[in-house]
């Protein structure tokens, strides 16, 4: 028998195995997003075609359906037309059809990085603020406060979003920027706080002591000695909340309909003619996920943390 | 005198309760304010469409019609099947793709990114491109299906057989990568010592991974269970979008169910009753969960 090998190291054999197994894995968990993108360049026709397509002819359609709306014309009314003077429209008129003007589709994404953007940060300034006083100081009731915080996290967000539905509407937040960025601040907050809290748990205090020897308040010693420390955390804790911001649909579809309406209760509403727009569809979801798969493989070192709200820190 | 010098005054005390201040009072407002004004109208007849009418106070009746609904038993047990196959087969998949990937080969760290995908994705744009997937005509699944073994035409979302398993296959996809990260920080926390001397006592491979490996993976892989159990029973956005809780009710999770009886029929009051006897149900096994999970840990 062999005993000299440690089980850290597996034989060659079992290692190309294991690798072999974990290469297919991914190649077939990759396949419905590959599809998606794949789709966002296909033309109307052949994302219907059966079998699937997986050659083609490569076409900008559905992203010029994603950002237009159309309207079909008579062949005399087009022949009357003067000739089209950009790619785009000559890519509608082939179609029988006049572009009428932008669609919805670049405001609600903008409305995702605005309000994105701004719970994101207000959700990492407040959660710095706690999480800086749950790691250093003396808090009366400290493991009940921050259990209190994370179970704010557990209730379904169907059960809040009438008495916030009406509360809104009371103070005039209802389907406004404002009013998604305060509610996603909100539950991003015990996300926040908990990793961050994790992150601060990490830097040695003695960083700040010696400080505020030299003369350093309590705050200045957090601002310029403490927060530069965490900035690796705090970054990874940023990422995570524009996900959840991002990708949040319940709160969004129930709370938003017209001025505030972000991207993930919009991307289902692209019709076509006779029937959903695939390539117009997979274009928005192709533009949509972009972010958050750049984000995720940035973040890919301290994935475990963020998803485990720090209860696990490898 | 300047700022800096004021704040110089500042007692460690002061700064604890104005950095946690802000985000406490914030949680008050927008999360426990409305959870007790959700209480509060579950002993109503609130319909919150309809403004200006005086909700009166109704005692229990909006409880005791909750759990004498026959449907809602029957949304129940969609959710607990939703809940019982995903949880498991993301446990055994997610578990085994951890072994494997603790073999630690060439290429490991990137593979696992690329695994990881998918969960980062936004659940309901998620669905929405399944419908793409499954869709009996063209789709990519149907196909590939078909190809290995020809069912003929056949609809995952349309046929109530089906369509509950089709939330449970996008919803596996989704988040196995998330058990698996999690067991794959369980494997690489046992030390190295434990293998070295079970060899040394000559325990075989098999010895070595029911007594060393899969006790210290276990407490790992259940507070992933727990995380992903919490989730799924909220579950909302991706299966709104797959399914709309069809055909019929097939895939009505308690959380469609709610949002339709409160946006839809805005039967307040009652929507109320059923959120907060949802709200207890997940908190009390969330309890019990924790409680035992806390026991497998200590041994």
């Amino acid at each position: 028998m062999d005993t000299s090998r440690s089980y850290l190291e597996p034989s060659s054999f079992s290692k190309k195995l294991a690798a072999t197994i974990i290469i297919v894995y991914a190649v077939v968990t990759l396949i419905p997003i590959s599809w998606m993108v794949m789709t966002s360049f296909k033309n109307v026709n052949s994302a219907i075609s059966y079998p699937p397509e997986v050659f083609f002819e490569p076409s900008l359609e559905g992203y010029v359906n994603l950002f237009t709306n159309r309207s079909r014309q008579s062949k005399e009314y087009l022949d009357s037309l003067p000739p089209p003077d950009n790619w785009y429209e000559e890519l509608v008129r082939s179609r029988e059809m006049v572009i009428t003007g932008p669609s919805k589709f670049l405001g609600r994404y903008s409305n995702s990085m605005i309000i994105g953007f701004g719970s994101t940060f207000a959700s990492v300034f407040l959660g710095a603020l706690a999480a800086y006083a749950f790691s250093r100081f003396k808090v009366p009731l400290k493991d009940d406060l921050l259990f209190f915080i994370l179970s704010t996290r557990m209730f379904p967000p169907i059960a809040v979003a009438v008495p916030i539905f009406i509360m809104y509407r009371k103070l005039g937040l209802g389907d406004t920027h404002l009013g998604m960025i305060i509610l996603y601040t909100v539950v991003n907050l015990s996300l926040a706080v908990w990793l961050l809290k994790g992150f601060m748990d990490e830097i040695p205090r003695e960083y700040e002591e010696a400080a505020m020897i030299d003369g350093y308040s309590r705050l200045q010693a957090f601002f310029k000695v403490v927060l530069p420390q965490a900035m690796t955390g705090i970054a990874a804790t940023a990422i995570f909340c524009m996900i959840f911001s991002w990708n949040e649909y319940a709160f969004a579809v129930l709370l938003t309909q017209f001025n505030a309406q972000t991207a993930p209760p919009f991307i289902p509403t692209i019709i076509g003619e006779g029937g959903l727009d695939w390539p117009a569809i997979g274009a928005g979801t192709t533009l949509f996920l972009l972010p958050v798969m750049i984000f995720t493989i940035i973040l890919r070192k301290h994935l475990l943390r963020g998803i485990t709200f720090g209860a696990v820190r490898k | 005198m300047s700022v800096k010098k004021k704040f110089k005054g500042l007692s460690d005390k002061a700064v604890a309760w104005l950095f946690i201040g802000p985000s406490v009072f914030l949680l008050l407002a927008i999360n426990i304010y409305p959870l007790i004004y959700a209480i509060r109208m579950s002993f109503t007849n609130f319909y919150a469409n309809k403004i200006g009418r005086e909700p009166q106070f109704v005692g229990l009746k909006n409880y005791i019609k909750v759990l004498n609904k026959e449907a809602i038993w029957e949304k129940m047990q969609v959710t607990a099947n939703f809940m019982f196959w995903t949880l498991l087969l993301q446990a055994v998949i997610g578990l085994g793709l951890a072994l494997l990937l603790n073999r630690k080969f060439k290429g490991n760290e990137l593979l696992t990114t690329l695994i990881v995908l998918p969960m980062m994705l936004s659940p309901a744009v998620v669905g929405v491109f399944w419908t793409y997937l499954y869709n009996p005509q063209v789709g990519l699944f149907n196909y590939v299906i078909n190809f290995f073994h020809d069912f003929g035409s056949f609809d995952m979302i349309g046929s109530s057989v089906l369509a509950p398993w089709s939330i449970v296959i996008v919803d596996t996809w989704m988040w196995t990568p998330f058990t698996m990260l999690i067991c794959l920080a369980g494997l690489r926390s046992v030390p190295n010592y434990l293998y070295e001397a079970a060899e040394v006592d000559r325990a075989s491979k098999w010895q070595q991974f029911i007594y060393i490996t899969l006790p210290s993976v276990l407490p790992f892989l259940l507070l992933a269970l727990l995380f992903r159990g919490i989730e799924n029973f909220k579950m909302f956005d991706m299966v709104v979008e797959l399914t709309s809780g069809g055909p019929g009710s097939a895939t009505e999770l308690a959380s469609i169910n709610l949002k339709r009886e409160a946006f839809e029929k805005w039967k307040t009051g009652y929507s109320s009753a059923f959120a907060v006897i949802l709200f207890v149900t997940i908190f009390g096994f969330g309890n019990v969960y924790v409680k035992v999970m806390n026991k497998i840990k200590e041994r």
